[in-house]
């Protein structure tokens, strides 16, 4: 291969050592992503027919339907049902665990505020707790029999409230997450806080601006690109949110094994083994997931980095 | 005015503080709760079982929690040590040659963290039991070494961490393109990689999806599903519920320990790359 590198360097540049370097990840890329994408993509066009009574070798072969797994998938209501329940919990996790970890960041920011230290520990800790875990501890906490929350409601003889009911099991889902992420999303802002030159607040605080303002005027539109980025990963989680939902299953009949779509995929394929029509579901979730990330993307390139709110 | 200032700010900080550490503290106390214990005195007092939780979660099944916990341990430990090598080789070429292809593999590898787990899980299970790899070790470490977000940031790393006139000199004077790799840009690169394994790790280590559908003999499952069939089963005996308690308590805590010693490599700018000292 005569590949001509455009190099502004002198001197020769290497031609065969990148593809030896990347070579490793490409190869297991196309083994763990390409190839089962492609798969994925290969079985939702396809369904098995079975012949006479279904025994015997030969009698279920696999036969080409096109498009037919995917508009019942499309049309399925249980599906569309759990993509309506994935986006109450969204629209309840997201601002609420952005919003937390903003206003942490901007505390942690802040110089005359104490403890600041021990609050970014504390606060980042359950990002070390494995998802399922962390369920399984709010889970008891939820359960009626062992809730703080209902002991503290009885002692002041006030009504219990059941966080796994069918409504509570948004809150209840919603607060494992935000107590998961809010750390990470804190410290990711921080950091991109820090990295913001200091003489610009001080330039503000001559204008006689206090520091609410400098926090509203300044360092919120200046976070405005990582808060696009973290938007993004959170919104992309949440899509995905399959071990804490099926980790609460068993504590509540308000879940079902159905619940998120994903859930639905996982039963679909191994409850059902109907592959055909989780592979064609999978399609639709990995598109709906690429459509909501390119499209906030584009949405919010034009207005983040805008300035005022 | 100046102490109102500080004081609520404080407070509100100390208050998500106290939130995020309300169920660790929860989890300290039930542990010590017998299953009696655990459903009838209040939340915060102690009870006396911690030790007889122990011994009874240690004779589970003949020992099988600390096989889940080593499990673990070899899942998230070797995979996220080769994840982080792979990556530091990967984004170092990605970062400092240019070459035909690079933009591609970059955007193909960057979509890659948009493809749900499931979409992958459910095909590579078939795919891995075509080869007869399911159930076994391989089939959860594979697909964990390979992380499209570890090159990620791996690449912001090498492209400012390593000066070029560095490599460029290195060149000059001989040094083989492999040399240049190892014993210059990649201990360059150490600090950006230690992060890159710690999200590597404590990802495999939470991964819950995966090891769900690749396994199916209780013997190699890492310690989240372990917990997670024991709760499970908490359903019909309810004694076991002290179990998950007590085990959920004890698979915490080596993360934490990890996580407050290496605390300083999670300091991260995702956007430049610039790690604080």
């Amino acid at each position: 291969m005569t590949t001509r590198v455009s190099s502004g360097r002198g001197g020769a540049a290497p031609k065969v050592a990148p593809y030896a370097f990347v070579a490793p990840a490409v190869v297991l890329f196309l083994l763990v992503f390409a190839l089962p994408i492609a798969y994925t993509v290969y079985l939702s066009l396809f369904r098995t027919e079975v012949k006479g009574l279904g025994l015997g070798k030969g009698s279920r072969s696999e036969v080409f339907v096109g498009l037919d797994n995917y508009v019942r998938a499309l049309t399925d209501s249980e599906l569309g049902a759990g993509a309506l329940r994935v986006l109450g919990y969204g629209a309840i996790l997201v601002p609420t665990m952005l919003g937390l970890a903003l206003v942490f960041a901007l505390l942690l920011d802040e110089d005359r505020v104490r403890a600041r230290g021990f609050s970014r520990i504390a606060i980042f800790l359950p990002y070390a707790v494995p998802g399922v875990i962390a369920s399984l501890l709010w889970g008891f906490l939820y359960l009626p029999g062992t809730s703080p929350l209902n002991q503290a409601l009885r002692e002041l003889s006030l009504q219990d409230v059941n966080l796994l009911s069918p409504t509570g099991i948004y809150f209840a889902l919603a607060n494992i997450a935000v107590w998961g992420g809010v750390g990470y999303n804190m410290v990711v802002l921080y950091t991109a806080l820090r990295s913001i030159p200091r003489d610009l607040y001080e330039a503000a605080r001559i204008d006689g601006c206090t520091p609410w303002q400098v926090a509203v005027r300044i360092k919120v539109p200046l976070l405005a690109p990582a808060l696009v980025l973290t938007s993004l990963f959170s919104i992309i989680a949440t899509l995905q949110v399959f071990a804490e939902p099926t980790t609460l299953a068993p504590l509540t009949n308000s879940l079902s094994l159905t619940w998120t779509p994903l859930m639905k995929v996982y039963q679909d394929a191994f409850g059902r083994g109907d592959l055909y029509s989780a592979a064609a579901t999978s399609v639709l979730i990995a598109l709906a997931m690429f459509v909501i990330s390119f499209g906030l993307l584009r949405v919010t390139r034009s207005r983040a980095f805008g300035g005022e709110r | 005015m100046r102490a109102r200032l500080g004081g609520l700010p404080t407070f509100v900080l100390l208050l998500g503080a106290a939130y995020c550490l309300f169920p660790v503290a929860w989890v300290l106390i039930a542990a010590t709760k017998s299953t009696g214990e655990l459903f009838s005195t209040s939340t915060l007092s102690v009870g006396s079982s911690l030790v007889a939780n122990l011994g009874e979660l240690h004779g589970y099944r003949g020992g099988v929690f600390w096989q889940w916990v080593a499990n673990s341990a070899l899942y998230a430990g070797v995979g996220a040590l080769l994840s982080a090598a792979l990556s530091g080789v990967t984004g170092y070429a990605l970062a400092k040659y240019a070459f035909r292809g690079r933009a591609l593999i970059f955007n193909a590898l960057i979509a890659g963290v948009l493809v749900p787990a499931v979409v992958l899980a459910i095909p590579q299970y078939l795919l891995l039991s075509k080869v007869g790899l399911t159930d076994t070790y391989l089939s959860v470490l594979l697909p964990s070494v390979i992380s499209p977000y570890g090159i990620y940031l791996a690449r912001i790393y090498a492209a400012a961490s390593v000066p070029e006139d560095v490599v460029e000199a290195a060149r000059t004077d001989g040094a083989s393109e492999v040399r240049i790799l190892g014993s210059i840009a990649l201990p360059m690169m150490v600090p950006g990689l230690v992060t890159v394994f710690l999200f590597q790790f404590v990802s495999i280590w939470n991964n819950f999806m995966l090891p769900y559908i690749m396994l199916a003999d209780d013997g190699k499952f890492p310690v989240t599903l372990g917990l997670y069939t024991m709760l499970k089963q908490g359903n019909t005996t309810p004694a076991l519920y002290t179990l998950v308690v007590t085990g959920s308590l004890v698979s915490v805590l080596p993360l934490i320990a990890l996580f407050l010693t290496l605390q300083r490599y999670w300091r991260i700018d995702l956007l430049s790359g610039a790690v604080k000292a």
